[in-house]
């Protein structure tokens, strides 16, 4: 299984370390226990297309979210993470 | 048994005749030639027992001229580079080759386990489960061993391989698997297109069945349309030909798992090479052009020396010039089968006669048998007699009931042909049945592979071509390479007409699964005791579980299990295709990964000096570090340590702490960034100065410690523990850059790039003086406690200096870019010799942090809170950070959650051992009473005696408190108290001094 990096390319599997789901959004501060207990453990068991993180720490150091189907491996998206890239020059 | 290749021909084959190669099977001296492998070179020389069988221990011959082989299995070579189960089928032959046959004892010919065939109804389908259940422990104890003694293969060779693996990777447009027609042609339209191709083939030539059935393609003898199709692919620049490499697995995204077997055919790899090399190749399109495997009927006697598949018998005489047998019967239910006697018949060999299942049989091949004058027998071959010394007697069912006999030392038997349909099966793919082969043909493939030839059930030379080419032009295509591709060769079609045939019945053991033993009462019994299912078959009788993977088995055994059940074969269905499709050693899978480079190893910055000092050296993760620093007369290594502390404690020593992860944090935002995953504040830390800071995982269990410090308004230099130095990068990476996109801050790893030494103890001031450019203030007032500057050291080089303790001693930590850290280490010795300044290693450090209740690792285990620790107090109530939601979880700051105590025997000469379980006094040890146990220990030289921290429920209400300490691993149960964690200096005066 490859990744095609926005940053570096395509790459192989081992420079990239798995997180998860990538649709759970860290709730805000004032949310409440019940929010962060969603956010911390559930998570959907999907079959097909899935948003997941994935770390290229073998490579560029980015954080990407990569669409990939959970049945066949295939990898339809792959963006980088909102902050990953280049420094905010005057931002 | 004749002399000396007593049975090769005189003419023909692809053997070279003028390079001799002597060899060695079973201690006796043979000759073959450079070409055979060691079955064709056994064929040649008249041997016809090879081999005992796995349960039965019966004689067995060679069956096949492939890498389906279930019988012919040798150990090769001795010694460390033994080599059991190899196939003597696929086995190159060179000059000093040795082979011993397996699992017979004392000697092939009398071998007294084969007394087990008279055990036989003991030994059917299931009988592991049936026959030693009862009673359980005779198990491990008398059946196993037993059983695996009596039953097995070859033996492993018990010491470490000598030999080199290697591991490759390649990228091209078009993998091609296999060099038969259909794989040749698919290279030709590949590589005229432009394709950058790989075509792997496991044979040492290439041409498939070419090799030993010929055939005319373009007008040439297809020898001659070898040699001009390999001069075209060589002249080719971008065409790989890889022979001996056998593709064994097809994984995802188009990776492609292919073994090489660089150096096999030698007997010692060439000194710097490597014996096997792992591929992984990288293909936008794949044409699996691998063949088909002919497929066994099943009768009595089909295991014995002397019968083969026809297709072999053809293979050793044309290819090799070898001669199976004198006189040949041929059993066969298709028309392909016949060429076996036409080759027969070419050679000079006799032939018996012809056993043929169908009803009609073309009259050309009735004109063969007449003008031969062989019989041509319309029915099947009921029993074969011979035993070890091989074939004899073949008894014959004729149609209409009546039987004859046939004599023969050798029967070429075809039930049709099997495409390979592994390769397209490896992604949970099913083959499909067609009727008109009576075969499983490929039903799609994984994504960018097609089969093509014969793998996908075009037997005819004619159609292997044609399917074999336009696979290649189109994968080509497909792969974006569209040069002209030329014309297709072009052969014959053959007649391939078949009458599906699979089982003889008949008295006597008939064979299925050679390899394993499994026959056809054995499928009988599966399916009446209700193991109908192809998985519960497979597993119950292990029909297709030895290393051939039941290659010419699988298709036969379903087969049978259909029959008996009245289903048909498609309904009955296969079993799941896994790779490998060979066995694939292990070693090729480790590489050069194995022993001391089996990982990295990391050296710190003063390793060598460290070395050079007589360090004792322990692996903590991928680093070396320096574990205590011995000296002459010492008498163990807690003598060494305790002087280590005891110098520190009163003079000064220093530590090489590099190995602690180490990040810079740049940018406006840096302290708002640090506040959210530390639960206490940095954006307050002023500017100059160092704070403990410690950060929890999101469920609100602490992940890691270690200080940070301010070096300006927008810089951070942040140290994580050893043990998670890349983690913590990796979960800063994602607060950063998932979490908090919005704030204006960058993260780098800068572990490397700083060598960093703890300098302890109440002269660590005197020292730093001569390192230190004088003019630096390093007073109390002007390097206060917690202070971090960068410094001039004498010299003009830049440190960075901070002031920060773990021993609880008066310390400092001092960076320098680790290009200087040796030199930093040898001059802390010169420097610091008027004080005494002593070298130590991590087990004094880790004294020192315990006699300061500092916690580490142990106490940090993964399931302890901030307040677990003792450090609640420093969660923020003023900010959010990462985990303080689920921090608050009742379960989390429960009043009895265990928590860190110190511990100390009562009587101070007892040794302390981590482990042990905290027990009330007068309570019976069980999980019910169970209050924590010991994390850390040391013997405090302050202290003299042994000392610990541990994780004790309520521990810090019961300072004071007796409890046992309850030791059932080590035998050992003694009373220690509770107490302060802090065991030196509580109030932290000699650390601010």
């Amino acid at each position: 299984m490859r990744i095609v990096c926005p940053f570096c390319g395509e790459r192989e599997l081992g420079e990239f370390t798995y997180l998860g789901d990538a649709k759970p959004q860290r709730p805000a501060a004032d949310a409440g226990e019940d929010a962060v207990y969603d956010y911390v453990y559930l998570r959907d068991n999907v079959a097909g297309p899935m948003s997941e993180h994935w770390y290229h720490g073998g490579g560029c150091r980015a954080w990407l979210k990569v669409t990939r189907n959970t049945l066949t491996h295939e990898i339809s998206a792959v963006e980088p993470a909102a902050g990953a890239g280049a420094a905010k020059v005057g931002a | 048994m004749r002399g000396d290749q007593a049975n090769r021909l005189n003419n023909g084959g692809l053997i070279d005749r003028s390079a001799a190669l002597n060899f060695r099977f079973d201690g006796k001296t043979f000759s073959g030639f450079k070409g055979d492998t060691l079955a064709s070179a056994l064929v040649a020389n008249g041997v016809k027992l090879v081999g005992r069988s796995f349960k039965y221990h019966r004689p067995r011959g060679i069956l096949t001229a492939g890498s389906e082989e279930p019988n012919a299995l040798v150990e090769l070579r001795s010694g460390a580079r033994r080599e059991p189960n190899t196939k003597a089928t696929t086995a190159e032959l060179y000059d000093g080759l040795e082979a011993a046959s397996q699992n017979r004892w004392p000697s092939l010919n009398f071998d007294v386990m084969s007394i087990n065939q008279l055990f036989a109804p003991i030994f059917v389908a299931g009988f592991y489960y049936k026959t030693f259940m009862w009673p359980a422990k005779f198990w491990e104890a008398i059946y196993e061993p037993a059983i695996r003694r009596a039953a097995g293969l070859g033996r492993a060779a018990g010491v470490s391989d000598p030999d080199h693996y290697d591991k490759a990777w390649a990228h091209c447009d078009v993998l091609i698997a296999g060099s038969g027609p259909a794989g040749l042609a698919a290279a030709l339209a590949a590589g005229r297109s432009g394709a950058r191709v790989v075509l792997c083939e496991e044979d040492f030539v290439l041409g498939g069945r070419l090799l030993a059935d010929g055939g005319t393609i373009d007008g040439l003898p297809a020898s001659e349309w070898i040699a001009r199709t390999l001069a075209e692919l060589s002249a080719m620049p971008d065409v790989r030909i890889m022979t001996r490499t056998t593709l064994f697995g097809v994984y995802d995204g188009g990776t492609y798992g292919a073994i090489e077997r660089v150096n096999d055919h030698l007997p010692v790899p060439p000194e710097h090479q490597v014996r096997q090399r792992l591929w992984r190749i990288v293909a936008k399109r794949c044409v699996a052009a691998a063949g088909a495997i002919e497929r066994p009927i099943v009768f009595a006697g089909n295991d014995t020396p002397g019968v083969m598949m026809a297709s072999a018998m053809r293979s050793y005489i044309n290819r090799y010039a070898a001669t199976p047998a004198t006189r040949i019967a041929l059993f066969t239910n298709n028309e392909d089968g016949w060429r076996t006697a036409e080759t027969a018949i070419a050679s000079g060999l006799q032939v018996a006669a012809v056993i043929d299942a169908r009803p009609d049989v073309s009259p050309a091949h009735r004109a063969l048998a007449s003008k031969s004058g062989f019989p041509v027998l319309h029915g099947a071959v009921a029993s074969v007699d011979g035993g070890k010394g091989g074939a004899r007697k073949i008894s014959v069912s004729l149609t209409g009931g009546a039987r004859a006999e046939v004599e023969a030392d050798g029967l070429a038997v075809s039930g049709g042909w099997n495409p390979a349909v592994g390769l397209t099966s490896y992604h949970r793919g099913r083959p499909k049945w067609r009727d008109d082969i009576a075969a499983f043909v490929p039903d799609g493939a994984p994504p960018g592979m097609v089969a093509a030839g014969a793998a996908n059930g075009a037997f005819g030379l004619g159609a292997c071509l044609r399917e074999g080419f336009e696979a290649g032009a189109a994968a080509a295509r497909d792969a974006g390479c569209s040069g002209n591709v030329g014309s297709v060769p072009v052969a014959d079609d053959e007649a391939f007409s078949l009458t599906p045939l699979w089982h003889v019945p008949g008295k006597g053991k008939a064979f299925v699964d050679q390899q394993h033993d499994v026959t056809a009462s054995d499928v009988e019994l599966a399916q009446r005791e209700g193991f109908e299912s192809v998985e519960h078959l497979k597993r119950y009788t292990t029909l297709g579980m030895a290393t051939d993977q039941g290659k010419t088995s699988n298709v036969a055994g379903l087969a049978i299990m259909a029959a008996v059940s009245g289903k048909s074969v498609p309904e009955t269905g296969t079993t799941i295709y896994r790779p490998p499709y060979v066995p694939v050693a292990i070693g090729a899978f480790a590489g050069h990964h194995r022993d001391e480079n089996f990982h990295a190893t990391r050296l710190t910055p003063s390793h060598h000096w460290a070395a050079e000092q007589g360090a004792i050296f322990v692996d903590t993760g991928l680093w070396k570090r320096a574990q205590w620093y011995p000296r002459a007369g010492e008498k163990d290594w807690l003598e060494s340590v305790t002087r280590e502390v005891k110098a520190v404690r009163s003079g000064v020593g220093f530590c090489d702490v590099s190995t602690l992860g180490k990040i810079d944090v740049h940018g406006p935002d840096a302290g708002a960034f640090l506040d959210r995953v530390y639960i206490n504040a940095f954006s307050s830390l002023a500017v100059g100065k160092a704070r403990y800071g410690l950060m929890l995982r999101e469920d609100g269990i602490v992940y890691d410690d270690g200080t940070t410090s301010r070096l300006a308004e927008d810089h951070y230099f942040l140290t994580t523990t050893t043990a998670k130095a890349g983690l913590v990068m990796q979960h800063l990476e994602f607060c950063r850059q998932v979490l908090f996109p919005e704030l204006d801050v960058q993260l780098t790893s800068v572990s490397d790039q700083w060598a960093q030494f703890s300098i302890a103890g109440p002269n660590t001031r005197d020292l730093l003086k001569e390192i230190v450019d004088p003019a630096e203030d390093l007073s109390n007032e002007g390097f206060p406690f917690m202070g971090a500057r960068e410094v001039r050291l004498r010299g003009g080089l830049k440190a960075r200096l901070f002031r920060i303790s773990f021993s609880g001693e008066m310390a400092f930590e001092i960076s320098v870019p680790a290009r200087y850290g040796e030199a930093m280490a040898r001059n802390l010795m010169v420097a610091g010799k008027p004080f005494g300044v002593t070298p130590y290693g991590t087990e004094a450090l880790g004294v020192m942090r315990i006699e300061k209740g500092h916690v580490a690792g142990p106490e940090l285990n993964g399931t302890t809170t901030a307040g677990d620790l003792g450090l609640g107090k420093m969660m923020s109530t003023k900010k959010d950070f990462i985990g303080r939601v689920m921090a608050g979880r009742e379960a989390l700051t429960a009043p009895n959650r265990q928590v860190v105590v110190g511990i100390k025997p009562t009587d101070k000469a007892h040794r302390l051992r981590s482990g042990a379980h905290i027990i009330p006094k007068g309570e019976t040890p069980g999980p019910g009473n169970d209050q924590g146990y010991v994390t850390s220990v040391c013997f405090s030289p302050v202290l003299d005696q042994w000392i610990g921290l541990g994780l004790v429920e309520r521990g810090r209400e019961r300072i004071g408190e007796i409890v046992r300490a309850h030791d059932p691993l080590r035998g050992e149960d003694y009373d220690v108290e509770l107490c302060n964690s802090v065991f030196y200096d509580p109030d932290g005066g000699r650390q601010r001094g």
